[in-house]
């Protein structure tokens, strides 16, 4: 997957767990929580689609790698390319 | 399943052997002249003079790594100030000024300074949306909002024009929009004294908002006198002693951030911590290390979050300082207790109160022995039972029954009113008890354990939700032609937030229109509110009289027995 890819599948899953957003107004440096207002069960409601989506465990300690699209995208690259897969 | 019992450590806190009762914690309080009474002098006044100022009061933690400290004689003087801003502004005594802001040193000062003045504070969640918002402020006659920016061009600037009580807006920094003051200068304008206002006990203090199952929100009016209360629990359920660092989790916008996270703390000479940053696993740890956080207070969700990241993310962290692990909100499962144990070689003791009772009435303190989930036993000063309700009256149930939780009236900081509401507040008291609207059950040792509550309303993350708030901003929607809300059970959040509703001719049910009335909740209602999850129905479970049977939609939903259907109309499918 392209990180463009990968960025469009991140927003998607974001955008489904909280619909408030506008997909085409998230910005790569938005902050899940300060900037898109995501509650602690919405990250975790997130956390769980992506690792449906990619099958990725996604450990809690890795969940600040997680705390903006931009972040979200090389951490996702990173873990696919390591074939790191549940 | 039970735990064994967590037996107490062999030697306790020595503030513990104090005496104990109302009128001993009275006792030690400073008071106002002539039988006044004042939270802000107990807080932090009296500590000033008696020659405490330069201990650290307030340790702020910002979201991008800052670290602020505000000793007792600062915290004095900025709360000084802000009394003076208030006044310089022609706001009287008696007046509300509600705070809606995240966790920012400004947010405690102005907690301070508006008591200080005389001026009921009410605190509003920062994650709320413009509605709930707006409700809270009608409903309690806002005259002062303390907010930042951003908060109010999202939340306020809207419907601003159509709340002309509202006099003054305060924005925290040092610029503002049109029409609203900038706190920051408006502070460095302003003098460092000023002499408390004379409040007496039973003046209102504060106003916090809690759910109903119908109608409105309710105004719980808490006065002065609950500083009894609030200072002396802090010591007997939380062990606060004077120099402790202390770290209260919660957000001033609840009631446990208002009482634990603020009032209680100061009162008890305690260094706070406070986190500008939510529940972040990593930063939480190394916050307990480099802080050396001796006392803690935090809630069921976190605590099952971090339980989750395992004993192995814990690892490397130095947590010795610690001494008391203590929990609110929902039930703690009894595994959580014993995680504590595990991880930071303490257990978590949980306690149990609510916005109504102001303070901490049942708890597992540091003197007596823990058993894994249950909430504890009273505290000195208070009577509670378990009581089933019986002709319009109340009998009490024996050990072992389920039934009511219920308490004696009288506690300091029982809740003085409904704001405008007399009838609910009335129907809160039957046969000379107050009604929890908990379900309980107290076991043969008078420990009590939480069962589940006795209404409709939804306990998600510690936060009581009222469904039909829920439901009044599904309706608005044009799709929704009605709406049912009710709790369903996660393993995180103790109850997560789902919704049913019937759609108007014309629309159709789907995965995008699920999104849609998800996204509209969440923008009217904020992410702690709405539902999680939308699901769409031909019809929903009625009375003959109207009314939508939320029970039987739970009943239905987690496959519990239906129970009494003699007033259910048609089978509501």
């Amino acid at each position: 997957m392209t990180p463009t890819d990968l960025r469009a599948a991140f927003i998607t899953d974001l955008t489904a767990v909280a619909p408030d957003l506008d997909a085409a107004t998230i910005g790569d440096d938005d902050h899940m929580q300060t900037d898109l207002g995501l509650d602690s069960m919405d990250f975790l409601n997130l956390v769980s689609a992506l690792h449906k989506r990619f099958g990725l465990p996604i450990p809690e300690t890795d969940y600040p790698r997680l705390a903006t699209p931009a972040k979200a995208v090389t951490y996702l690259a990173e873990m696919l390319a390591a074939g790191n897969r549940a | 399943m039970t735990h064994a019992v967590i037996r107490k450590p062999v030697a306790h806190s020595d503030t513990l052997s104090l005496a104990t009762g109302w009128d001993a914690a009275r006792a030690r309080l400073k008071g106002l002249p002539d039988g006044g009474l004042n939270i802000a002098h107990e807080a932090v006044d009296r500590h000033v003079a008696a020659g405490h100022g330069s201990q650290a009061a307030l340790i702020w933690l910002g979201r991008e790594g800052e670290r602020q400290v505000l000793s007792y004689a600062e915290l004095a003087a900025d709360a000084a100030r802000f009394a003076n801003v208030l006044r310089a502004h022609g706001i009287d005594a008696g007046e509300r000024l509600y705070l809606l802001s995240g966790r920012v040193p400004a947010l405690y000062v102005a907690t301070l300074g508006a008591m200080k003045a005389g001026v009921v504070v009410s605190p509003l969640f920062a994650a709320f949306g413009p509605e709930p918002v707006r409700a809270r402020m009608e409903i309690g006659g806002a005259s002062v909002l303390v907010t930042t920016e951003a908060n109010y061009r999202r939340k306020v600037a809207e419907w601003r024009a159509q709340m002309p009580a509202l006099r003054l807006v305060l924005i925290i920094g040092d610029a503002a929009p049109d029409g609203c003051v900038a706190l920051g200068p408006a502070m460095a304008a302003a003098a460092p004294r000023f002499d408390t206002v004379r409040t007496m006990p039973e003046d209102m203090a504060l106003l916090h908002f809690t759910s109903g199952t119908t109608g409105l929100p309710k105004g719980v009016v808490h006065v002065h006198e609950a500083v009894v209360a609030h200072a002396e629990t802090g010591r007997l359920a939380l062990d606060l002693r004077p120099g402790d660092i202390y770290w209260c989790t919660a957000d001033p916008g609840w009631v446990t951030g208002m009482s634990y996270g603020v009032i209680s703390p100061l009162c008890n000479r305690v260094t706070m911590v406070v986190d500008e940053a939510d529940f972040d696993l990593e930063r939480w740890y190394s916050i307990l290390e480099r802080e050396k956080v001796q006392v803690w207070y935090t809630a069921p969700t976190a605590i099952r979050m971090m339980m989750r990241a395992g004993n192995e993310a814990t690892k490397g962290h130095d947590f010795s300082a610690l001494r008391f692990l203590a929990s609110v909100g929902e039930p703690l499962n009894a595994e959580c207790v014993i995680w504590g144990q595990s991880v930071f070689g303490l257990p978590f003791h949980d306690n149990w109160w609510q916005s109504e009772t102001g303070g901490i009435m049942i708890a597992n303190t540091a003197d007596m022995d823990i058993k894994p989930g249950a909430m504890g036993k009273t505290l000195p000063g208070v009577e509670a039972g378990i009581v089933t309700r019986e002709d319009g009256t109340v009998k009490e149930a024996a050990a072992g029954q389920i039934g009511e939780l219920a308490l004696r009236p009288g506690w300091p900081s029982m809740m003085r009113a409904y704001l405008g509401q007399p009838e609910r507040y009335a129907k809160c008291f039957v046969g000379g008890w107050y009604l929890t609207g908990d379900l309980a059950m107290r076991d043969s040792d008078g420990y009590f354990w939480f069962v589940g509550r006795a209404d409709d309303l939804i306990k998600s993350s510690g936060h009581l939700i009222g469904p039909f708030e829920v439901e009044s901003a599904l309706i608005e929607h044009p799709a929704v032609a009605e709406a049912a809300v009710i709790g369903i059970p996660d393993e995180t959040a103790g109850e997560v937030v789902k919704a049913f509703v019937t759609l108007k001719a014309g629309f159709t049910a789907g995965e995008a229109l699920e999104r849609e009335l998800r996204g509209h909740a969440r923008k009217r209602l904020g992410p702690a509110v709405s539902p999680r999850e939308i699901v769409f129905r031909d019809s929903l479970p009625r009375t003959r009289s109207g009314k939508i049977m939320r029970r039987l939609l739970r009943a239905r939903e987690l496959g519990l027995p239906e129970g009494d259907l003699s007033t259910l109309e048609g089978d509501g499918r």
